[in-house]
């Protein structure tokens, strides 16, 4: 799998060179986190790392899972778990737009032959109490990145400003490998019998999860995990010392439930907005209890202890 | 006279806040120089994604010089007063003036403030207007604090060819600019607003949005011209587009066949919201053409290829997941959306949408005589009315409601009046959408609005203002627009009882209603005066009867006997209010003949009662004209017995007499309005 140049298209050398690149420019290169959860932002690399005044750079591939999403497998653009790689640059730098740009020139994609566009895409998280300005930026028409710089998080002013790039991975892949069905993507680059395709890798897992988002999860189970992760959470900040990280952990893991118990439609509208309104609660507990950490920089080491 | 050319460089600035930041910038700008006597000849403004420019032409080098006047203590003030004032003058006791008023003689400084000159009134005003700006949503960037839409990169401010220097937050003011992001990067310095323009569009920058507009309306033509296909017009999307790009390039590209069974609506939705495609119909069958317009901001090497197969592609995914939804949605029947409906919240203190629905479909089928529809297919049509809103589709594009619920109708193979009535229940949008067309149409419509206008009096949720958050304003409108337009014999208090509203609050409903009323015969040219007229009967509550009065009103008031007898009868009101004052009673009732004195009492009596009659007999009929012609006919006598009679006589019999005379003329014309009401 290559280009005219002859570089390697398939959705794992997209990733090393998304690595590659931004390890070059400096950002530690985080692993995914091991909790599911709705997107990259959710990583505590992003979330609580956004938060107070220590300069940050980072870049993951971070699994992520939208229930709502799940097609069974027949559709070939939405899939209810995809790749998002996530880079947070504190504070934004002034030339941020030109790196992502260089990021996609790595990539192979020409922005003399290819219509790159910044679109205005606000973004907000009411579960995670967090807003910013940026854009989804198009490339001939297709939405390949999000781009954004962090005002708030769990409703804190983020100060420094981050900025937040987050690179579909599958469309970007399907766009530069000029596929039209996301599980015919060449995913190791390799062809004949040794090739493998993201279909090979996750055809069934989209099935089999489509059915368990939309059918088969146990909502009363669901309904006690929210709960469990509720309160786990809130006790974990009352501990002494208070457990930012693994009450946020608690906190990515009710968001996780909630989407699951959307995704069953068993929470109706207006318990929704309840719903969403109590994971922000946590957020902002984990944001606060995260700002009074040395790790964030909010505090010297001293004024912690 | 010299030029200030100011440009804001920025990353991309949203394109539906670009119009208003370049007349701010403007408004800003030109409004602070005034404020300092400072005035150009010409000034405009310009925007790009990335730009924000200004240019003012026919400026002074320099403010002109200015007296300034300031008043100060009286002569022979206690020395400390006199003191503090030349300090803060700066003058000496004899450099002011002494002048008098009525109070006697008292000091003035007149100060010679010498102008500024331009560049520097300059520096101060920009930096201004960057950290005010009235964004409608800002943000900060990197550690800095200043707010700007996007963060803004750098400031061009020249003025009569040289920088006028200033810094807001470290981004230092200069003379150089940059060109498209990807066509022509290069930074280049401009001495004036023709070297900028010249350098922009060399650089391949179209500066002037209408420009760019044109320029992309031209090429899209011609390529749809090409293919003998027509372009749809869409002013909002050329408006939006050329606001997403410095230089426009516009391509076609092709919808694969395959597609073109998906409802169009579907089709052109995607296009416009997602993708800001144009669409265009073949003009022989007026039918959505399998093509599409992309404008792109690059002017590519390879003739668009690359941007055209992308499009396509990008397209092909986004109609290959509304044919997804639209192949799922068709598997159910409307009806079995229903249950759904339950977990949907239409107000927190009204209830669920399905319980909603279930009233519409009840109301429906009570206005379906009204309307003159089936009631069975009123109510069926209202209990579907709200289920497409939990299909998969309407979810995915909310734009679509409604629609969609037409198209599955007709998929279950329900009647078409059905179908077409969950279409246009949501109609009339605005003043300018139409009413729906057909009775079950109408019904439903009339009843979902209805039932959200009786439900939000019943909890006290009135608008109030200018806040109307659930656009019952409009939804009473429409109601109104429905009953009128379609010539509806539908009393508003028994329909509102049929709503199940309570009495209270449906008197207040009514009202309501009667404003609105009023607001859509105004815009229409009618005046408010004649409404209140008939309002002020009382009991008014049939909407195509008041309109019916109004317009006969109306039309007297226009001819030369309607404005006499207005006259008369304000004439009358005027003497019969002042003695009912005066002796503390109300005269009401028929004069007695055998009390009349003077010829034209008695002509005035016997018209009276023949004009009554008939104005009777017309209003029965709804006949208002003809009860108008009637009244006319009081129009003489009236004018005569002004002329030959006085009412307050001295006998105290043929004074009440007459009076009671002229109340027969107020009870006469009360028939058809109350004449007090009109103003004139």
């Amino acid at each position: 799998m290559a280009t005219a140049t002859g570089q390697d298209t398939s959705f794992q050398n997209l990733i090393l060179t998304l690595q590659r690149y931004w390890a070059d420019y400096g950002c530690t290169l985080l692993q995914p986190y091991d909790i599911e959860m709705g997107a990259g932002t959710f990583h505590p690399a992003t979330t609580l790392r956004a938060l107070g005044p220590k300069p940050w750079n980072a870049a993951y591939v971070q699994p992520s899972r939208r229930p709502t999403d799940g097609r069974y497998g027949t559709n070939p653009n939405r899939f209810q778990h995809y790749y998002q790689f996530q880079v947070i640059l504190k504070p934004s730098p002034e030339n941020i737009q030109e790196l992502y740009l260089n990021s996609l020139y790595a990539l192979g994609i020409d922005p003399k032959k290819h219509d790159i566009r910044f679109v205005e895409d606000d973004w907000e998280s009411p579960t995670l109490g967090a807003w910013g300005l940026g854009w989804e930026v198009w490339c001939d028409g297709m939405e390949v990145s999000q781009f954004t710089y962090f005002q708030q998080v769990g409703g804190f002013d983020c100060s420094p400003v981050a900025g937040e790039l987050t690179y579909g991975l599958e469309r970007l892949a399907m766009y530069i490998q000029g596929v039209d069905d996301g599980y015919e993507l060449n995913f190791n680059g390799k062809e004949g019998d040794e090739k493998v395709t993201y279909g090979d890798v996750f055809k069934q897992n989209e099935f089999e999860y489509s059915h368990y988002n939309f059918n088969a999860a146990n909502t009363d189970i669901l309904f006690q995990h929210f709960k469990d992760a509720e309160s786990e959470c809130m006790s974990l900040l009352e501990n002494d010392p208070p457990l930012a990280m693994p009450a946020y952990d608690q906190c990515i893991k009710a968001s996780h439930n909630f989407n699951l118990l959307d995704a069953r439609g068993v929470i109706s509208v207006t318990e929704r907005q309840a719903y969403i309104g109590r994971v922000r609660t946590l957020a902002k507990a984990c944001c606060a209890a995260w700002l009074k950490t040395p790790a964030s920089g909010a505090v010297s080491e001293e004024g912690a202890e | 006279m010299a030029e200030l050319l100011l440009e804001l460089f920025s990353e991309e600035i949203p394109a539906r806040m670009q119009a208003k930041a370049a007349a701010d910038l403007q408004k800003l700008v030109t409004e602070a120089l005034a404020s300092n006597d400072v005035f150009g000849e010409a000034a405009k403004a310009f925007v790009t994604p990335r730009r924000l420019t200004l240019c003012i032409t026919g400026l002074p080098v320099a403010q002109a010089d200015r007296k300034e006047e300031r008043k100060g203590p009286r002569v022979g003030a206690p020395e400390k007063a006199l003191a503090g004032f030349l300090k803060s003058t700066g003058l000496t006791i004899e450099q002011c003036e002494q002048r008098e008023d009525k109070k006697g003689s008292f000091y003035v400084a007149v100060m010679e403030k010498k102008g500024q000159p331009l560049p520097d009134l300059i520096a101060q005003i920009v930096p201004k207007v960057i950290r005010n700006f009235p964004w409608a949503k800002s943000m900060r960037w990197g550690n800095g604090t200043l707010r700007w839409v996007r963060p803004l990169q750098s400031i061009l401010c020249v003025f009569d060819g040289e920088v006028v220097p200033f810094d807001v937050d470290g981004i230092v003011s200069g003379d150089t600019s940059k060109g498209h992001r990807f066509l022509a990067p290069e930074s280049f310095s401009v001495r004036s607003f023709e070297d900028y323009e010249e350098k922009l569009s060399a650089h391949r920058v179209m500066l002037d949005a209408e420009d760019r507009a044109q320029h992309i309306w031209a090429d899209a033509q011609s390529l749809a011209q090409a293919q003998g296909l027509e372009l749809i017009n869409d002013q909002a999307l050329l408006k939006e587009v050329s606001g997403l790009i410095e230089w426009p390039t516009v391509f076609m590209g092709k919808i694969d066949d395959e597609f073109m069974s998906v409802p169009q609506e579907v089709l052109t939705s995607t296009m416009r919201a997602n993708q800001k495609y144009f669409a265009l119909r073949d003009p022989k069958t007026g039918a959505l053409a399998p093509r599409f317009i992309v404008v792109s901001n690059i002017d590519p090497d390879d003739a668009g290829a690359a941007v055209i197969n992308g499009n396509e592609r990008v397209l092909r995914a986004r109609f290959s997941d509304a044919r997804f939804l639209w192949d799922e949605d068709k598997k159910n029947r409307l009806e079995d959306y229903l249950p759904k409906l339950e977990k949907v919240v239409f107000h927190a203190k009204l209830g669920t949408v399905a319980e909603k629905t279930t009233r519409i479909s009840t109301l429906a089928g009570a206005l379906a005589q009204i309307t003159g529809a089936d009631k069975a297919l009123a109510e069926q049509a209202g209990a579907l009315c709200k289920a497409d809103l939990v299909s998969g589709m309407v979810f995915e594009f909310p734009e679509l409601q409604g629609l969609m619920g037409q198209y599955y109708a007709k998929n279950d193979g329900l009647d078409v009046q059905v179908a077409d009535a969950i279409a246009q229940h949501y109609q009339p949008q605005g003043p300018s959408d139409d009413v729906p067309t057909g009775g079950v149409a109408l019904a439903v419509s009339l009843a979902d609005k209805l039932d959200t206008l009786i439900g939000f009096w019943s909890i006290d949720e009135k608008p109030t203002g200018s806040k109307d958050p659930y656009a019952l304003r409009r939804a009473a409108l429409g109601i109104i627009r429905m009953i009128l337009e379609g010539n509806l014999r539908a009393p508003l208090l028994d329909v509102f009882a049929k709503a199940g509203g309570a009495v209270p609050e449906n008197e207040n409903l009514l009202s309501f209603f009667g404003d609105r009323l009023k607001v859509h015969l105004r815009d229409k040219g009618t005046r408010h005066d004649l409404v209140d007229a008939v309002f002020a009967l009382g009991g008014q509550d049939d909407l195509v009867l008041i309109v019916k009065r109004v317009e006969a009103l109306s039309s007297f008031l226009d001819t030369d006997d309607g404005k006499n007898l207005l006259a008369g009868y304000k004439r009358a009101i005027n003497i019969l209010r002042a003695e009912e004052k005066k002796d503390g009673t109300a005269y009401q009732g028929t004069a007695d003949a055998s009390l009349f004195e003077d010829e034209a009492e008695r002509a005035l009596f016997a018209q009276i009662e023949e004009a009554s009659r008939e104005a009777g007999t017309a209003v029965g009929t709804e006949d208002f004209a003809a009860a108008m012609s009637a009244l006319a006919k009081l129009r003489a006598p009236v004018d005569r017995f002004f002329e030959d009679v006085v009412v307050n006589a001295e006998d105290a019999g043929v004074r009440k007499n007459r009076l009671l005379l002229l109340s027969q003329i107020r009870s006469a014309l009360g028939q058809v309005a109350n004449f007090s009401k009109v103003e004139g």
